[in-house]
């Protein structure tokens, strides 16, 4: 099996997020036989690193444009034709999310958007596991075409070291025109992606106004965590609505989520409850998010949340 | 303008989930249906906004059988005007694009709107093959959106910030939180929503690329451990050595 992975190194920074793609390739390729090659579309030049994380063959192809669909699919299908790739892997985010649907018509593939597993292969057919009924559920879902498209929910997996350094070739395709203009791009300086993150902490109506957050962010801060908040928090612009965690907002899955006055709704917990570890600080014992967490404190936060981010600040330094 | 808003059924957000024949199946029985909400709250909703700007028409489109009448409705009661059901069961993603393809292919549409996702099956994946079938300019995942002339303006979401992106209609935009607010239709909405024409096509052939062989229900928490406000140390230690997460 050839499985094509596909990275927008634009900005000639590695993320994690794309280790663990060339990783997930890797895995796929060690349990069913095959090879990696990883589409690098910007940068070239630290792109040899992924051999590092699994991929056997890294192609740079030279763009410094801005993020375009109709482009980026082109030059993903011309280099799967190339490659020969049966499978394609995409991250599941900003860019991977609308090229997928492009690429599947496009190419006439089968498509399965979330990936979170390395799939079973019976008959030339893929059998992927995704989050469903925004994770209140998981479906199995059967490629029914030779060739494939996925994208894979970040943060599915670990990337470890399994190789080397591997030469950069440089690849020319030519993605024609692009059929929307980038006017410019806002950045909110800092900030973890919230579903590239490894640690969240996030906010409910318990945190009582706006003017509570500093309690909230500085055990973020001393815990390397992304900041998140429920939706009656962003409905009345205590947050921005970009931190909205749950259904009808981000579906996230980090290592650790840390919910701080949110009593767990279903639609909250729908979008959380993939976490690896989940922990509840509340002053209502009866707070269902009790049920779903793996720790809990029940106590007022305001006066127990200082103690703990003093707690592992000493943990951080003792460790350091 | 010229607007169409494809619109899907979903479960409700409070719905419980559950399986039937050998979690083969979703279980309906006993669940509340709704519009999907990203489908609804913001990209339905600024179609409506848009045409009571500029003038024009909001058509509603659904892929789906006869009992989504209710939720086409709605959508006609939130102030759309006219409706058009593809009278079929939506199996996948590309089963619908083709049906959506097919049907704007020889209408003049400005804007082809969707929700970013639906809340039932989250892929996101019909927008970016119709606008593929269609050859048409696509933004995913926009917050804002105005247009100016025939242009539009968009905000995209993306890793850490927003994207200011524009495009010449006509164009497929997908819409995410933040590009409009919920509207409670009112009375008048409803009754004239009766009225407001909903017309059924049937579909054409299109074969599923993939298909479901099983779902499965995250496992239960084994229950929580309570940790003493007193010693939040002990929290710390916990999460270090034994859920190994720090």
């Amino acid at each position: 099996m050839k499985i094509l992975i596909y990275i927008d190194n634009r900005k000639n920074i590695l993320k994690k997020a794309d280790l663990e793609l060339a990783y997930y390739g890797h895995l796929i390729g060690e349990k069913h036989g095959g090879d990696v090659v990883a589409m690098v579309i910007g940068s070239g030049e630290n792109a040899g690193e992924l051999g590092k994380y699994g991929a056997k063959e890294v192609l740079n192809i030279p763009y410094d444009g801005d993020f375009d669909v109709s482009v980026f699919s082109n030059m993903i299908a011309q280099v799967a034709e190339q490659t020969g790739a049966d499978l394609i892997v995409l991250p599941h985010n900003s860019s991977g999310k609308p090229l997928i649907g492009w690429l599947a018509a496009k190419m006439n593939l089968s498509s399965v958007a979330g990936v979170i597993n390395i799939p079973d292969y019976d008959d030339g057919k893929l059998e992927f596991k995704k989050g469903v009924f925004s994770s209140k559920a998981f479906a199995y879902v059967k490629t029914l075409t030779d060739k494939a498209v996925v994208s894979l929910m970040p943060n599915s997996f670990s990337p470890e070291e399994v190789g080397s350094s591997v030469d950069v070739n440089t690849v020319e395709v030519d993605g024609g025109t692009p059929k929307v203009k980038v006017a410019g791009i806002e950045k909110v300086e800092g900030k973890v992606p919230l579903p590239e993150a490894d640690i969240i902490v996030s906010g409910g109506r318990g945190m009582k106004g706006p003017e509570n957050w500093g309690v909230l962010e500085e055990l973020a801060e001393v815990l390397g965590a992304a900041t998140a908040c429920s939706r009656p928090v962003s409905d009345v612009n205590w947050r921005p609505h970009t931190e909205h965690v749950g259904q009808t907002g981000i579906v996230v899955r980090p290592n650790l989520y840390v919910a701080l006055g949110i009593s767990g709704a279903i639609q909250h917990l729908a979008g959380v409850n993939n976490s690896k570890t989940i922990v509840v600080i509340n002053k209502d014992p009866e707070a269902p998010f009790f049920k779903a967490a793996d720790y809990g404190i029940v106590a007022d936060l305001f006066e127990v949340v200082p103690k703990l981010t003093e707690a592992l600040k000493k943990y951080k330094a003792g460790k350091g | 303008m010229n607007l169409l808003v494809c619109i899907s059924k979903t479960p409700d957000t409070t719905a419980r989930i559950s399986f039937k024949d050998d979690f083969t199946k979703f279980d309906e029985s006993g669940i509340q249906f709704i519009m999907n909400p990203f489908d609804e709250f913001y990209s339905l909703v600024r179609a409506v906004e848009l045409k009571e700007q500029f003038g024009g028409t909001v058509t509603i489109l659904n892929v789906g059988p006869a009992s989504n009448d209710i939720i086409i409705r709605k959508a006609l009661a939130i102030g759309a005007d006219k409706a058009v059901r593809i009278n079929a069961e939506p199996t996948s993603a590309m089963f619908v694009a083709k049906q959506i393809s097919e049907f704007v292919k020889d209408k003049n549409f400005d804007i082809i709107f969707f929700g970013k996702e639906t809340i039932d099956y989250n892929g996101g994946e019909v927008m970016g093959m119709v606008a593929e079938m269609l050859d048409l300019p696509y933004v995913h995942l926009a917050s804002h959106l105005d247009v100016e002339g025939t242009t539009g303006k968009l905000d995209r979401d993306i890793e850490g910030g927003v994207e200011k992106v524009e495009v010449e209609m006509p164009f497929v935009v997908s819409a995410s939180k933040g590009m409009a607010e919920q509207r409670i239709p009112n009375m008048r909405g409803i009754m004239m929503a009766k009225r407001k024409p909903l017309e059924v096509v049937e579909p054409v052939e299109a074969n599923d690329l993939v298909e479901i062989v099983k779902y499965e229900l995250p496992k239960e928490k084994s229950g929580v451990k309570l940790v003493d406000p007193e010693n939040v140390e002990e929290l710390v230690r916990l999460l270090h050595e034994e859920a190994k997460v720090i």
